[in-house]
């Protein structure tokens, strides 16, 4: 063995998997920890917003539309609620809505789309042929039509829209778990008489799992975004829950008058999407070399 | 090639120096040529050769004064015909690119653009650099195809790169090279991607066309044998360093280094063969498909004889690895039979039970996508000790050692990932896995191919240990005739889905040959510089 | 048959027949509702005399089948049938054709949408390829962070901050782009001008993306390398072996912000108050007058399909294996 080039890598001691995530957490870029920070105090938010909020969710404090003041930071909405508690409030309900509309959508389309590309044969030809029609219609207009034929409430969007996205997840999971079925490893399973439940779980999920996991991230703006739009359109979450898209549809006449005050839950979502793409994009990037680097 | 003394000119044409190159890659500049001295005379043909990492096609293409992107020259220099190529302008290198200095790269058909006809990319640089116009650089281009041997050499030109063959293909980029008479010619590996028997067509067209036009030339390539036939002179290189260089015959005959006499290592392995009457596995009359029209295996026969090894020999395309899906199961025969230890084995995967499997272990080209990265020696050699053997905790654990012991690994292997071992280390727990199961036979299918000639021995001879130790039995499927020397006690040869030749290695590699079998084996590079010479007078007499 | 047209021909084919899926999809909304229409739209207290005359008029107590022949028919020749609004009365003169309402603000989305394009697709293609020529640079990078922020903005809010600065503090543009039949051109454009500033920054975004890697993949081909090796000149090497390949990506990055261009025009219609196809979209879903919503909807799937369906003929036409067969 003295002629073969070992790796360097080999002979160093294994770091327990905390100390792992420590030394990635250090070597990730600015943006980032930038994107990470901005999660992480939104969490903070959604979490706790009845404790930090000066007010109740629908509460009403004063005048509607009245400006900023050191009592109302941010004003009052138009029937005169205030808008700081509403954003805190808003948080929870935005993120918590889209969450959970992304957990059911990778459990529809992750299982069904990693399922297929392990059997293959007709039920994925014809998974594949309906995802194809779906996805040839925008999610917005999809969920447009739906919404008005099922009628406005928060269940109907969620559901709607949790099945309008796994479209999309089946699509990414069946083609990454496609190209890592076709691997020699998983051949070499299935020659052993592996059954199928043991060579998803154990040959090809661990493998999929950094993409399925920056997917989630990215399928997570994307719905937080369309939730915010239908809200903003007024089809979406329903007052008077506080919800950023709608709370941006509710002040929007302000803007006219030069008030800025719509723009802050506009930027709110802004900012918590723009962070969620600065840690996918490092992540994707991180993964890519992964393998050599666990 | 080698005697040439009046074709190689005095005066330096390459003249490299102290010549460092770093490459890019996680943030840092890490070194790929570690100062090499390199000099060529007009007229003369230098091989490069060294295995991978060795940084042979870095220096070749930095004999044009070019670095692939994310490489740079950190120190030495480089002259060519007098002018410094390190310090030149963009402009100036450009002007001198496709006129005095050209480029063979290994694939043909992704250096091709897809986009053009052929002719119209064979006179783009002599046109474009005003060597010649176009009609007569169309007329010139025609000669040269014919010189190389090209089938229809005044209309191949008209055809798209995707419709001729690659062995054609490498040659039409041959003629682009040549177009521009150019004092020097870059040949970057140009037969690694072809078959033997196409790989010596085009090495003669590329000789023949060197030494008429007297071009001086760098040959870059892995393989000794190829390289002899082609170069006055050889070079060694190896992690970035010149090891050795002498002129061809006194490099053959006497190398100074070790690492030069390992470079055909596998060439010396010969077993002794040994006959035997108990077969183990039979294939009877088997035919299979993947589309159902076309038929990769047509009426093949096979058997193979216990405790033995059976190569398994052929080209691209001859059926080789289909032979091994049928065995196993993949890909279920449209007729014949297979029988296993005198029982008929149930032609689809799904309808044979455990044991049977457990019998039959495999073993692949690609140590890389054979092993999951995500699971660690423990598991994937702990798998079927556990699912074949029913072993658990301690146990298990202890029959782990035991077989990374008997592939030469210590236990603090372990827990290490695929990718944290070397290629030759994968290579050797694949064999772990396989034999795990306590197979009767494994199939090894082409398991050193992607892996240098000196671990390829150590691989080789590690097969042949276990197999003394444990009566395994091994179908052994190659492109390797060196291989199949090194290996085997009976061969069977196959060509487009027929089985043209089986027998004992003695009778294969004797004559008299059948027609194919001749071909094949007489296309095989040797190391000797007169082969290629002495092999196309003896076809051009037949 | 030439290889190409057979490819185009069973591309266009299956083009038609994946609209033809879509009209099922969207007609058959309608079908899911529980209970009929009719009540759903004027409501628990509508006499069943009212919902009889409402059916009737609209058509709806005939066979689903029936209707949904009558309507793609219909589609084809551009009749969507009747809205709904207004229906339910005793007079039938009130009941407009969806046509009728669709038209004019069809012609308004596409005059926005033709007039982003115009300003976005050669802005995005030269960023792009600036980008991808000076990768890593600074340029790049800063590109590249702006871009990914855009992206991941909701268009309501790139929309309001424009408006708030370029409308409301520097007063240069009208914060409404109410528009009608009797606007003149020029000054149709520049009212649709600051929805399509805001559409032009979503789009580059992503189409710069798609581009720079694009042409980062094309350049790093083994031929490209080998022109270069040839001695050809820069210029030579992007006109001559580079673009001849392009055609196919270039036609997949524009046809893809294209179709995006149709969903984004939804948000940014309603913030402007522009009266297009997009706002028409919304206000008949809250008004739940489902004929003109799907015919709505079925004229953005279509554009959707349609657009991707020319980028895949443009990747046919100029596949060089496909134009000259062995």
């Amino acid at each position: 063995m003295t002629t073969e080039h070992v790796d360097i890598r080999s002979i160093r001691s294994r770091r327990t998997l905390w100390q792992n995530t420590i030394r990635l957490l250090k070597s990730a870029p600015l943006s980032a920890k930038f994107g990470m920070a901005v999660i992480a105090f939104y969490f903070f938010c959604a979490l706790f917003a009845p404790l930090i909020a000066p007010f109740g969710e629908s509460e009403i404090v004063g005048k509607a539309y009245q400006a900023p003041s050191a009592a109302h930071w941010f004003g009052l909405d138009q029937i005169g609620r205030d808008t700081l508690s509403r954003v805190l409030f808003g948080a929870r309900n935005t993120i918590g809505i889209a969450l959970l509309t992304v957990c059911i959508s990778f459990s529809i389309g992750g299982v069904l789309g990693i399922y297929t590309a392990v059997t293959r044969g007709w039920l994925d030809q014809l998974f594949s042929r309906i995802v194809d029609i779906f996805m040839s219609i925008p999610v917005l207009i999809f969920a447009l039509m739906l919404l008005a034929m099922a009628g406005k409430s928060v269940w109907n969007l969620i559901f709607i829209l949790a099945v309008l996205d796994s479209t999309r997840v089946f699509r990414l999971a069946r083609n990454t778990a496609l190209s890592v079925a076709v691997q020699d490893f998983v051949e070499a399973a299935r020659l052993r008489g592996e059954k199928l439940p043991w060579i998803v779980v154990r040959e090809i999920v661990p493998n999929i799992l950094p993409l399925l996991i920056a997917e989630f991230g990215l399928r997570f703006s994307f719905v937080f975004l369309t939730i915010a739009a239908l809200s903003f359109l007024g089809v979406g979450i329903q007052p008077p829950t506080a919800d950023w898209g709608s709370m941006v549809a509710e002040s929007k006449t302000l803007i006219t008058f030069g008030r800025p005050q719509p723009l802050i839950p506009a930027a709110a979502i802004a900012l918590l999407t723009v962070a969620v793409n600065f840690v996918v994009d490092w992540f994707l990037q991180k993964t890519s070399g992964l393998r050599d680097d666990q | 090639m080698t005697n040439d003394k009046k074709r190689i000119r005095g005066e330096a044409l390459v003249e490299i120096r102290g010549l460092k190159i770093e490459g890019y890659s996680d943030d840092k500049w890490h070194p790929i040529i570690k100062g090499v001295d390199l000099s060529l005379k007009r007229g003369e043909v230098v091989g490069l050769i060294g295995e991978s990492g060795a940084g042979k096609s870095t220096l070749g293409l930095a004999a044009m004064g070019y670095t692939k992107p994310g490489c740079r020259i950190s120190a030495g220099t480089v002259t060519f015909d007098g002018k410094d190529l390190v310090n030149a302008s963009q402009e100036d290198l450009r002007k001198m690119w496709g006129s005095q200095i050209s480029y063979v790269a290994q694939s043909a058909s992704a250096s091709f653009n897809p986009a053009h006809r052929i002719m119209e990319q064979v006179v783009e640089s002599a046109t474009n650099h005003g060597v010649m116009n176009r009609q007569t650089a169309e007329k010139d281009a025609k000669d040269l195809f014919k010189r190389l041997q090209l089938p229809n050499p005044d209309t191949i030109g008209e055809r798209y790169p995707h419709q001729v063959s690659g062995g054609q293909l490498q040659r039409a980029m041959t003629a682009m090279a040549m177009s521009s008479r150019p004092d020097l010619i870059v040949f970057d590996e140009p037969t690694t991607a072809l078959d033997v028997t196409t790989q010596v067509e085009v090495l003669a067209a590329m000789r023949r066309i060197v030494d008429e036009f007297d071009t001086a030339a760098i040959y870059i390539t892995h393989d000794l044998a190829v390289v002899a036939q082609m170069a006055h002179r050889i070079m060694v290189l190896r992690y970035g360093n010149l090891v050795e260089q002498a002129d061809t015959r006194t490099m053959l005959k006497a190398p100074t280094q070790d690492y030069t006499k390992s470079l055909w290592a596998v060439r010396k392995l010969e077993k002794k063969e040994s006959k035997s009457e108990d077969i183990i596995l039979s294939i009877a009359n088997v035919d299979a498909s993947y589309s159902g029209v076309v038929k990769v295996l047509d009426n093949v026969t096979v058997n193979i004889p216990r405790g033995r090894t059976v190569a398994v020999v052929g080209e691209s395309g001859s059926g080789k690895s289909t032979l091994a899906r049928a065995i196993t199961g993949l890909l279920p025969p449209s007729k014949g039979r297979i029988t296993f230890n005198g029982k008929e084995l149930p032609p689809k995967l799904a309808d044979r039970d455990r044991d049977t499997l457990r019998r039959i272990q495999m073993i692949y080209q690609s140590a890389d996508t054979a092993l999951n990265p995500r699971q660690t020696v423990r598991d994937i050699v702990g798998r079927p000790v556990e699912f074949y053997m029913g072993l658990k905790g301690a146990a298990k654990d202890r029959r782990i050692v035991e077989l990374l012991e008997a592939i030469e690994l210590g236990e603090d292997f372990i827990d290490r990932y695929p990718g944290e071992v070397s290629g030759g280390q994968k290579q050797r727990i694949s064999i772990a896995r396989a034999l795990a199961a306590e197979p009767e036979l494994i199939i090894c299918d082409e398991v050193t191919s992607a892996l240098d000639q000196i671990v390829q021995e150590e691989i080789l001879k590690l097969l042949m240990k276990l197999q003394k130790e444990t009566q395994v039995t091994y179908l052994f499927i190659t492109h390797d005739i060196a291989t199949v020397r090194a290996i085997s006690d009976e061969i069977v040869v196959m060509y487009k889905g027929k089985v043209v030749q089986q027998g004992l290695k003695s009778q294969v590699l004797n004559p008299p040959y059948p027609p194919y079998t001749e071909l094949l084996l007489s296309s095989v590079p040797q190391m000797d510089p007169d082969w290629l010479t002495t092999l196309l007078k003896k076809r051009s007499a037949a | 048959m030439h290889p190409v047209l057979r490819t185009v021909l069973q591309r266009l084919g299956l083009g038609l027949a994946t609209l033809l899926a879509v009209s099922v999809i969207i007609f058959s909304t309608l079908e899911l509702l529980p209970g009929g229409f009719a009540e759903a739209i004027l409501g628990q207290g509508a006499t069943p005399e009212t919902v009889k005359i409402f059916n009737h008029q609209l058509g709806l107590d005939r066979p689903a089948t029936t209707r949904y022949i009558e309507w793609v028919s219909g589609a084809v020749t551009g009749d969507f049938g009747k809205s709904f609004a207004g229906a339910g009365g005793w007079r039938s003169e009130n009941v407009r054709t969806v046509s009728g309402i669709i038209g004019p603000r069809l012609y308004n989305t596409f005059f926005l949408a033709a007039l982003t394009a115009i300003i976005a697709v050669p802005l995005a293609l030269a960023l792009g390829l600036l980008t991808a020529l000076y990768r890593n640079s600074w340029f790049d990078r800063i590109a590249n962070a702006l871009t990914l922020t855009t992206i991941a903005s909701p268009e309501f809010f790139v929309a309001y901050v424009l408006m708030f600065f370029f409308a409301v503090k520097l007063r240069i543009f009208s914060p409404l782009s109410t528009v009608n039949a009797d606007t003149a051109f020029f000054e149709h454009v520049i009212r649709a001008l600051l929805p399509a500033l805001t559409l032009t920054l979503v789009i580059v975004a992503y189409m710069m993306r798609m581009t720079r890697a694009a042409i980062i993949g094309l350049l790093s081909s083994p031929y490209i390398e080998m022109a270069k090796l040839k001695g050809l000149t820069g210029r030579q090497v992007i006109l001559r072996h580079a673009l001849p390949n392009a055609w196919a990506p270039i036609a997949t990055v524009i046809a893809f912000n294209l179709a995006y261009l149709v969903v984004g025009v939804v948000v940014v219609e309603v913030v402007f108050v522009y009266p297009g196809i997009g706002q028409l979209m919304v206000d008949s879903v809250s008004s739940r007058d489902m004929p003109v919503a799907q015919a709505c909807a079925l004229i953005f799937a279509a554009t959707y399909i349609l657009l991707n369906l020319m980028a895949d003929i443009v990747a046919i036409v100029t596949n060089p294996r496909l134009l000259h067969p062995k």
